[in-house]
């Protein structure tokens, strides 16, 4: 299972790469492997805005709808049509397949997510 | 998973993968290499499922055939020895307690493949209706293990373990006491995929080396192992229906569209007044096939609408692996049945359209 250094970490199996004020959210190689094959990726609108926690999009597999939790606050500024086009890629290159670009809302919800070390134990 | 119950093979599934589920009340693998690889190798070449969750039961005795006749929907007054039918137990009302594979061993005996889910129902609903009719009801699934064998190389490789001819068994046929690789077997040539195939009936002792050998010498066709998730999308496909998703005990297989199976005017059997009423005064609802016109995948237990009217619920839907389309099966109130329409499928949050289509996703492969 890859976890890629220079990244940051949730619970729920997203990573996260923050640049600026901004930040790319995508699934982590260990959630694309659990899920199978995936073949639909729904994403939210440009402009949505979500708290932490909060469900922003659905990986589906041939077998099951699988919700994406929000690592962080923030307002969608871009989303990866992409991958809507090419659901495989998810599992092909899930570090490079980001699903959401998003404005931070709150800078300080940075601190709480994972190391790519502190993520490692929890995704075995 | 330690209260689950297990097949002999729990302990090879993860010597080949197997990702491991709890299926009503079962260990069994949902898949081994990814469901879409495992769908397309039975497809195209040929894959090895372990299906010893499903029931056997044994109805024998000088009133078997009474017995079975007055059992099912479907007749066995045609079926002749080594011969395999496939019907419905109904309810009084009509509705479905399990379909099922009725195996005539002989006038006296039959061998009846039931559900794993209902096997303990089944077995309950024959006891309880047996009444005068002289017959000994023995439910062997313990003793009973299957592993099935399906896909256009299906018969290429098994061929390459028997010594009797397989293309002397067609469609729907069995022979018993087959020799496969030194064990002995019930071999028919029945199946869940839409494919051609066997499913092959052991002693829980032998089908573990039997599975291994299986897929060694069906190495050179690339046989895979498949799991349970492959399993549903290719009966789909196929229109084969799913007991708890087309089928249950208040939906009757007139309204799942299986009336074929349903033979009104022979001898009496249970559940034959509720569905001749139901002939008699049509249909309320319908299970339709459909295909989504707007982007998402339909699943089981959506919700199905016209415009802001709830006319019923998913059965079946998936991303068909084969047809790379959503396409789904949903039980809808009749009115609305009828190819070309628009309904609308409540997906999360959002409304989208899907168009009744023909009941027939992909052309079955098996022997005519």
């Amino acid at each position: 299972m890859v976890v890629e250094k220079g990244l940051l970490y949730s619970e729920d199996h997203e990573w996260v790469k923050v640049e600026g004020d901004k930040a790319y959210i995508g699934v982590t190689d260990h959630a694309q492997d659990s899920l199978g094959s995936i073949v639909y990726v729904e994403l939210p609108d440009v402009d949505d805005e979500f708290s932490k926690g909060d469900n922003f999009g659905v990986l589906e597999s041939v077998k099951a709808a699988s919700d994406c939790y929000m690592p962080v606050s923030g307002k969608v500024i871009e989303i990866n049509e992409d991958i809507v086009d090419n659901p495989a890629s998810v599992n092909k290159a899930p570090y490079e397949s980001w699903m959401i670009c998003v404005e931070l809302t709150d800078a300080s919800e940075i601190d709480g997510l994972l190391s790519p070390e502190d993520y490692e134990k929890i995704a075995k | 998973m330690e209260n689950l119950k297990k097949t002999p093979l729990i302990n090879t599934y993860e010597k080949y993968g197997g990702k491991i589920v709890d299926f009503a009340g079962w260990a069994l693998p949902v898949e081994f290499e990814g469901i879409i690889k495992e769908h397309e190798a039975v497809r195209n070449k040929a894959g090895l499922f372990d299906v010893s969750h499903m029931g056997e039961i044994i109805i024998k005795g000088k009133d078997a055939y009474g017995f079975v006749e007055y059992l099912i929907t479907n007749s066995i007054a045609s079926l002749e020895d080594n011969q395999v039918l496939y019907t419905f137990m109904c309810n009084r009302n009509g509705g479905v307690v399990d379909d099922l594979l009725v195996y005539r061993f002989s006038k006296d005996e039959y061998f009846l493949v039931v559900n794993a889910s209902n096997l303990d129902k089944d077995y309950k609903w024959i006891v309880d209706n047996v009444g005068d009719f002289d017959a000994d009801i023995c439910n062997i699934s313990d003793d009973t293990a299957q592993l099935a064998i399906q896909g256009p190389k299906a018969q290429c490789i098994l061929q390459k373990l028997v010594d009797v001819d397989l293309s002397q068994i067609k469609f729907f046929h069995f022979l018993r006491d087959v020799n496969i690789d030194g064990k002995k077997a019930i071999v028919s040539r029945t199946g869940y995929t839409g494919e051609d195939g066997f499913e092959i009936y052991v002693s829980p002792k032998d089908v573990v080396s039997l599975w291994d050998r299986i897929l060694e010498v069906g190495h050179d066709e690339e046989i895979v192992p498949v799991g349970l998730g492959a399993r549903d999308t290719l009966r789909f496909e196929a229109n084969l229906p799913l007991y708890g998703n087309e089928l249950s005990e208040d939906i009757t297989p007139l309204e799942a569209g299986f009336g074929f199976f349903v033979k009104l005017d022979k001898v009496d059997f249970i559940g034959r007044e509720a569905l001749k009423n139901q002939k008699e005064n049509g249909l309320n609802r319908k299970i339709v096939a459909f295909e989504m016109k707007d982007r998402g995948i339909p699943r089981h237990g959506y919700e199905v609408y016209s415009d802001d009217q709830k006319i019923g619920t998913i059965t079946t839907g998936y991303f068909s692996p084969t047809l790379k389309k959503n396409i789904g099966l949903a039980i809808i109130d009749a009115d609305h049945a009828k190819i070309g329409n628009e309904i609308i499928i409540a997906i999360r949050k959002k409304r989208l359209k899907a168009e009744i289509i023909k009941r027939q996703f992909y052309t079955k492969k098996t022997q005519k």
